[in-house]
């Protein structure tokens, strides 16, 4: 048991190293990003806001148009094939966990956190793999999957044991796996959200100075697909993770009842998986609110995701709450 | 309005923009205004955010509902904020009136989308799929293609394939096909909303029907569900006594094991209550542990807590036994140091009162004093102070886990406070002939919690309806197709298939060329030309 909880850490210290090196790669396709020439009358929205999607769709995809000499390309190409890698090593991490634990390899928070890691990177790598051209995404996902396991390894590691008797329930695999597979898309949702944030700021008239601008970090940012893309590939995202994130809270009330006698009882996680909820149904609600489309649901987004945060780890460090056993 | 924009996003319950105020102040003119208001997506959204927000106090500030005993210790650390956060809800937020009134005007929001939706939905489910454009190449997909066959062979065709790809059909004209699917997803959208009335209902009977009550039962203990038997009993504000049925619960034994390797030394591994019940419907044996109630007669046990309790003999000048029996103490740390008193209010002369933490396996550290090492009782010590006089117990609600020394008067020996640790079997003499108080042996307790919500049913009945409704509104596609068949200028038939999404959909376009492909009735599309 012992010795596959090394192997399981001496690989979660690998994936991380591969992590490192992947986010150096995708650093410097933002240093590389190209200066693309001038021909950005096809793909402004005019507005300045989201254009409609009758525009977008004749947009394209300037990615793929990119004037540079393709190093910035190359170091995506690169990055993209180390964080596969670290993927790799990262899942091996979780299974020898779990095969040390015996058991689903997320009773305490270091493994819940080590193993909604790997699904940020899981959603990331899907999405690459389903034909978004999200490439740009291992900019934002790569460093935060490194955080993720920085806190791990430093803040959180417990040894492979047995679990309180509080979690012993087979609602402990459903419940908290349904939450990892939602923390995954929603991670992936909120880098896209910040991105489109970003964008948008850039589709200003400036857009053409941006492109060809001597700041790396604001020519990389202006060589991404436009907002309203962007604000395309979030929604999906989120109408992919929101079902998810709905039906982990609801497992969560089932397992409460189960094992308390209420399935709701105001709880500090309880409260904060509500206000994650209700900060995710708005963001889908302003998705259809004239006037909220794009900024203003990106910023929804980003908040639903600090709240998600909060409660995966403030709520442990900050209240009292009867989830507060699991493993701090 | 372009055809683009048509596209309602997932969960749109808007029927329509609220408009401005009405220039003249009719009643009726403002009362419409006002509902139009309440009813339009930006309110909703508005509503929903205050709602996020209105609930974060209950997060940060004690519950009353959820813990009662920290809502009193809140109130004597913070003694000047306790009386103003208390007039603003802030230790009931979730039956607070500024919380309620953003649910229920959510709620009164969603009603009133939800329900002219409805009608509007039922009207365009049974409604056939409406003409083709006159101008197809106008729509945002659009494909043609020529082939040799008649336009009525072509549109018979086109109806046969989107019935198979499970369009709803309708032919308005010779040569025309219009086409409709995914109905579904305003279906799912309105059960939705729907649902989360049906879960507030639920909610609603539960606070109003149900009960939860607490009790502490020492090992070879037993309580009856009754009123008086319960330490704490929440019962909901419509409140049955007849809903109370007292069925009872022996404890037999409590089984604890704990880690004892190196990795989470001391975690609890097992707590297993073995009990004999009896109920209306009967009685058994029965093992009961954390994620495993036991129900009875519709209520169901559940372990929330356990600890130790010591028995206690105390005698006073007297030699008489006045005081004999278990005493819970309070678990304050992962080593299962615990805190409690004894209250002795017939001793003579006057009442005694004894203070103490009780350690299960008990050390000695240097510098923290006695220490407990281990949550099980391998080395069980309780070290002793002892109070003489009036225990202030006027029957006011008191917790029997704390002294009030306010009126008492510590007893010394020799100058120095008495104080004592004892093994099981050993006594404390106490100072001036007053008396002793005898160690006898532990007991473990459990805190069994009760619960009875009538509302449960029906609360998942509508968790899971909500899920239902939400998967279809977010992931089925809402679109038309039209197929026109006409004859062409060189005798052949051209055909048309343009497609409109009501949602966002980035398939559309593969789903047109598709279904031009077959209705073609091959599947090269090197003879079509967009």
């Amino acid at each position: 048991m012992g010795d596959l909880a090394d192997i399981s850490y001496g690989l979660v210290l690998s994936a991380m190293a591969v992590y490192a090196c992947a986010m150096v790669a995708f650093a410097a396709s933002v240093a590389f990003a190209p200066r693309r020439r001038v021909e950005v009358a096809a793909t402004a929205g005019g507005s300045g806001g989201v254009a409609s999607p009758a525009v977008e769709v004749r947009g394209g995809d300037p990615l793929e148009g990119s004037e540079g000499d393709g190093r910035g390309e190359r170091a995506t190409r690169i990055g993209i094939s180390l964080t596969a890698l670290a993927f790799l090593l990262h899942v091996a991490a979780v299974v020898t966990r779990a095969l040390a634990v015996e058991r689903a390899p997320w009773g305490n928070l270091y493994e819940f956190v080590l193993t909604m890691a790997l699904a940020a990177t899981a959603a990331y790598l899907l999405l690459l793999a389903r034909g978004h051209r999200v490439a740009f995404l291992g900019v934002v996902t790569v460093p935060f999957v490194l955080l993720a396991l920085g806190v791990c390894v430093a803040v959180l590691y417990v040894d492979a044991g047995d679990l309180v008797p509080a979690l012993k329930s087979y609602w402990l695999v459903i419940h908290v796996a349904v939450a990892i597979v939602s923390s995954g898309a929603l991670m992936a949702g909120a880098a896209l959200s910040l991105l489109l944030l970003a964008r948008d700021g850039g589709d200003d008239p400036g857009d053409v100075s941006a492109a060809t601008d001597g700041n790396a970090v604001r020519r990389w940012i202006a060589q991404l697909p436009p907002a309203p893309v962007l604000d395309r590939v979030a929604h999906q995202v989120h109408a992919f993770a929101f079902p998810l994130w709905t039906f982990a809270v609801i497992s969560g009330a089932i397992w409460a009842e189960r094992a308390w006698g209420r399935y709701w009882g105001w709880d500090a996680k309880e409260v904060w998986a509500f206000i994650t909820w209700v900060v995710y149904a708005a963001y889908l609600h302003a998705q259809s609110t004239a006037g909220w489309r794009g900024r203003r649901a990106a910023v929804l987004a980003l908040i639903g995701f600090v709240c998600f945060l909060f409660n995966l780890l403030g709520v442990n460090f900050w209240f009292t709450s009867l989830h507060s056993y699991a493993g701090v | 309005m372009r055809v683009t924009d048509v596209a309602d996003r997932a969960l749109d319950t808007s029927p329509e923009d609220p408009g401005t105020p009405p220039q003249s102040l009719g009643a009726a003119g403002w009362g419409r205004w006002a509902w139009r208001q309440l009813t339009s997506m930006r309110t909703a959204l508005l509503l929903l955010l205050l709602l996020a927000v209105l609930a974060v106090p209950g997060s940060v500030f004690p519950q009353r509902r959820v813990d009662r005993a920290a809502v009193a210790d809140f109130a004597r650390r913070h003694e000047d904020a306790y009386p103003w956060l208390e007039r603003l809800w802030a230790f009931d937020v979730y039956a607070s009136p500024w919380f309620s009134a953003t649910y229920l005007l959510l709620f009164l929001s969603l009603l009133g989308c939800v329900v002219p939706r409805m009608r509007q939905h039922w009207r365009a489910m049974r409604a056939r799929p409406p003409a083709p454009p006159r101008r197809l190449e106008r729509l945002p997909e659009h494909v043609t293609a020529t082939v040799s066959e008649t336009p009525a062979a072509v549109a018979e065709r086109a109806a046969a394939v989107l019935r198979a790809e499970r369009y709803r059909v309708a032919v308005p004209a010779p040569g025309e096909v219009a086409a409709e699917k995914g109905h579904l997803r305003e279906t799912g959208n309105l059960l939705f909303h729907a649902s989360l009335l049906v879960i507030l209902v639920a909610m609603a009977i539960g606070s109003m029907r149900g009960f939860t009550g607490n009790v502490v039962v020492v090992e070879r203990g037993f309580f009856v569900s009754t009123r008086a038997s319960y330490d704490t009993l929440r019962t909901g504000t419509h409140f049955d006594e007849r809903d109370l049925i007292p069925f009872s619960v022996q404890l037999d034994r409590f089984r604890v094991r704990y880690e004892e390797g190196p990795s989470q030394f001391g975690a609890p591994r097992e707590f297993t209550a073995e009990v004999r019940w009896q109920g209306s419907e009967g009685r058994g044996r029965a093992v009961v542990a954390p994620n495993q109630p036991l129900t009875i007669d519709g209520a169901r046990v559940f372990v929330t807590g356990n600890g130790y309790a010591p028995h206690f003999t105390v005698r006073d000048r007297s030699g008489e036994v006045v005081y004999e029996g278990a005493t819970p103490f309070l678990p304050r740390d992962g080593m299962n140091t615990s805190t409690g008193v004894v209250k002795v209010a017939d001793a003579q002369p006057e009442p005694l009162g004894f203070e103490g933490f009780f350690l299960p396996t008990a050390a000695f550290d240097p510098e923290r004093g006695p220490i407990s090492i281990f949550p099980d009782a391998r080395l069980p010590r309780v070290v002793l102070t002892a109070w003489q006089g009036d225990l202030a117990d006027d029957g006011r609600a008191q917790s029997v886990f704390t002294l009030d020394t306010s009126r008492m008067t510590q007893l010394e020996r020799n100058g120095t406070p008495l104080r004592a640790s004892l093994a099981p079997g050993e006594t404390m003499k106490l100072p001036g002939g007053l008396g002793s108080i005898t160690f006898d042996r532990v007991s473990r307790f459990v805190n069994f919690q009760v619960a009875h919500d009538p509302g449960r049913r029906l609360a998942l009945l509508g968790a899971l309806l909500v899920l239902g409704g939400l998967l279809p509104s977010l992931l089925v596609r809402r679109r038309r197709l039209w197929v026109r068949a006409t004859p062409g200028a060189d005798g052949r038939t051209v055909i048309e298939v343009a497609g409109l999404s009501r949602t966002e959909d980035d398939r559309l376009g593969d789903d047109v060329r598709r279904v031009a492909a077959r209705v073609c009735g091959d599947d090269d599309p090197s003879r079509q030309r967009e």
